[in-house]
């Protein structure tokens, strides 16, 4: 995973409450069993007026010119809620973006954001509605996230602090790879899945074949 | 002097965590033990390739069970090959993939085969006070046994099958009280949407939802998946209930289930998985389940929902307004009346015996309205034996029905089968969201008596009319 440290990048306001992850990747764009390729697909129902020609609707916020290819979206509360495919957050990735706002999110896939590199940050919705003021203002300025001192500088240049917990700021920040850490407490893992499976041995009788 | 403490009990679900936990990590999460991890075709294909390529090998593929049921047809004569382009391949390598890590396959022509979360449970993979893991959302359903269930990611489902745990920051728990019992008609999909509907689709974020309460004591264990099915929906971690005598029979005698001294231990450790009387919940949401009529949606959220005999918003908001497009709706108009082009029955809300029993007998003796294309899809292999030996799918086609194989079928859209353009759908199913059963497709979330009832009239209609 790619870390990110230090990021700017143009902004895009989607402020939509409950944006689900079907509309981030529409089922029907997960093509392959593969990361990959998917970016073509994001948002594919709202980006497209024409999804199977990939035909532009003009009006959709990634389409305008001053906001395609933006690594920072601003969006609504409860966003990426819905399915758990990762696949969201792995066509947001591809397609550029590093970095959502939001008054919150859809759990499972904010975990996916943190596997990923991809960096979200709770804020309060009046707050992330004046980003997306200040970026409609101001539509060829920039927003920069600075993940080691936990401070974004707004379109208009203010600075804001956010708060991320410190697991997930270093697993982004060093592009950990979770399995990996986990991985070197497997003796202690393993001593306690002596004593549970001695415990609680039902657990464990399971049908073979 | 003696300083009293005063005892703080503990929630089920808190119970559950401690039993589960490795190891508190410098980081505040915990790292919980799993007991089952399962995997379906369309988002565990990918965990297990990735797995598969870093080196890395299963801890325990014993405790793992891949299901095919996302994008398999659900046609008569069904093969590997699907109506959505390229979907064999994911069916192809998913059951390679799972052949080489050494984890057993409900495959698509295996006779215990069916949705994720209708099999596990109906199998006994899920039992009282597990663990259990899925690379899908609607992993919750299985909280209804007492397990604690979650839907991960697929990065996570490595993570799961790598190491047998997953590091987690512990959700707040809430306790959603049912208070008195529902009216005839108005069932465990009505009480959920209407939680969803009166709290917001992020009501329950943070949270672990235990369900409680006398309404959720004298539901069946298959109205309590339907309602943890859906806090999912309501934001939720998971959704639990504690498992009573109801859930003991409910499970005794299922393939996977403990017998013999182990059947014995396990009650006897089932029997401690309650909150305690004097745990405090961090949050209470009472709801009077006596006063609900059944629910429907109108627009494309599921906290979009109202009784049947309400209207769709005025308009006002803007997400207001655009679901009111979305949907072809004018702001206010009624949702009774409302001409459908189809209906469907499935998913892992509403699929299961007792859902397709309550349906058909709507259905008995009457007729789906002309122009109407109505399907059953019943949610596993098994279940759908069980209820063609009682009749059921004679009444289901009589009455005008498809009766499909099992699988998740057209809950959702995967490129292949899929509602007309556009057309308006009332569904059993737990996502309402634009596009999701079609291109343009306008969902209206029911439960299955209602999805009946509308299917015969032709147009949205309160079941009331047809089972009083």
């Amino acid at each position: 995973m790619e870390p990110l440290i230090r990021l700017t990048g143009r902004v895009a306001p989607l402020l939509r409450a409950n944006v689900d992850t079907d509309a981030i990747i529409p089922s029907r764009e997960m093509k392959l069993v593969s990361k990959k390729g998917l970016s073509a697909g994001l948002f594919a129902n709202w980006r497209y007026s024409d999804v199977d020609a990939r035909v532009e609707n003009p009006d959709f916020v990634l389409n305008r010119p001053e906001r395609r290819g933006a690594a920072i979206l601003l969006a609504g509360p409860n966003f990426g809620c819905g399915s758990s495919r990762e696949h969201a957050v792995w066509a947001l990735v591809e397609y550029g973006v590093r970095c959502i706002l939001a008054p919150s999110f859809g759990a499972i896939f904010r975990g996916n954001c943190i596997r990923n590199g991809l960096l979200p940050i709770v804020r309060p919705q009046e707050e992330v509605e004046a980003l997306a003021a200040e970026a409609e203002a101001m539509p060829q300025a920039q927003m920069t996230v600075d993940l080691e001192r936990c401070m974004l500088t707004s379109p208009e240049g203010r600075s804001i602090p956010f708060d991320i917990s410190a697991a997930d700021r270093e697993m982004l920040l060093e592009g950990l790879d979770a399995v990996g850490a986990t991985l070197k407490r497997m003796d202690q893992i393993r001593a306690f899945e002596a004593a549970y499976r001695q415990a609680r041995p039902w657990r464990f009788h399971l049908p073979t074949g | 002097m003696v300083r009293m403490r005063k005892a703080v009990g503990q929630t089920l679900f808190d119970k559950l965590w401690r039993q589960h936990t490795v190891a508190e990590l410098p980081d505040g999460s915990t790292l919980l033990y799993l007991d089952r991890i399962l995997l379906h075709e369309r988002t565990g294909s990918i965990a297990l390739k990735s797995l598969a390529e870093s080196g890395r090998s299963i801890h325990a593929p014993a405790q793992a069970t891949v299901v095919i049921d996302h994008i398999v047809d659900t046609l008569p004569g069904r093969s590997d090959d699907t109506l959505m382009p390229g979907g064999g391949a994911f069916i192809r390598e998913t059951r390679q993939a799972a052949a080489a890590a050494g984890i057993r396959v409900l495959d698509v022509d295996d006779p215990l085969q069916g949705i994720v979360h209708v099999v596990s449970p109906e199998l006994g993979i899920a039992q009282p006070g597990l663990t259990l893991v899925c690379p899908d959302s609607h992993t919750c359903t299985q909280g209804a046994l007492g397990a604690l269930a979650w839907g991960i990611g697929s990065t996570d489902c490595e993570h799961a099958l790598a190491t047998q745990t997953l590091a987690v920051h512990k959700p707040a728990n809430m306790r959603v009280r049912l208070d008195g019992q529902p009216a005839p008609g108005v069932t465990a999909k009505d009480i959920i949407l209407h939680l969803i509907a009166a709290h917001g689709a992020g009501g329950g974020a943070g949270h672990a939802v235990e369900f409680a309460g006398e309404a959720v004591e004298a539901m069946s264990v298959e109205a309590r998946m339907t309602l943890c099915n859906m806090a999912v929906e309501f934001a939720a971690w998971t959704g639990l209930c504690a498992p009573d005598q109801k859930v003991i029979d409910y499970v005794e005698g299922r393939p996977f289930a403990p017998s013999g001294e182990d059947w014995r231990r396990a009650v006897e450790s089932w029997r401690e998985l309650a909150s305690d009387p004097s745990a405090a919940f961090d949050r209470e949401i009472v709801v009077d389940v006596s006063a609900l009529e059944p629910q429907v949606t109108w627009g494309v959220s599921p906290q979009h929902a109202t009784g049947i005999t309400g209207r769709a918003p005025e308009a006002g908001e803007q997400s207001v307004e655009r679901a009111l497009a979305y949907m072809a709706l004018a702001p206010g108009q009624s949702l009774e009346g409302l001409p459908i082009d189809a209906a469907f029955i499935g998913s892992c809300t509403n699929s299961r015996l007792s859902d397709l029993r309550a349906a058909a007998e709507v259905l008995r003796g009457r007729k789906v309205a002309a122009g109407v294309r109505a399907i059953c899809v019943p949610g596993s292999t098994q279940v759908k034996r069980a209820a063609e030996a009682e009749g059921l799918d004679t009444v289901f086609r009589d009455a005008g029905f498809e009766w499909r194989e099992s699988g998740c079928s057209m809950c959702f859209f995967a490129g292949g089968e899929h509602f007309a353009e556009r057309s308006r759908v009332i569904s059993t199913t737990n996502r309402n969201f634009e596009n999701r059963q079609g291109p343009s497709v306008r969902t209206h979330l029911a439960s299955p008596v209602t999805v009946a009832a509308s299917a015969v009239a032709g147009h949205i209609t309160d079941p009331r009319r047809l089972t009083a």
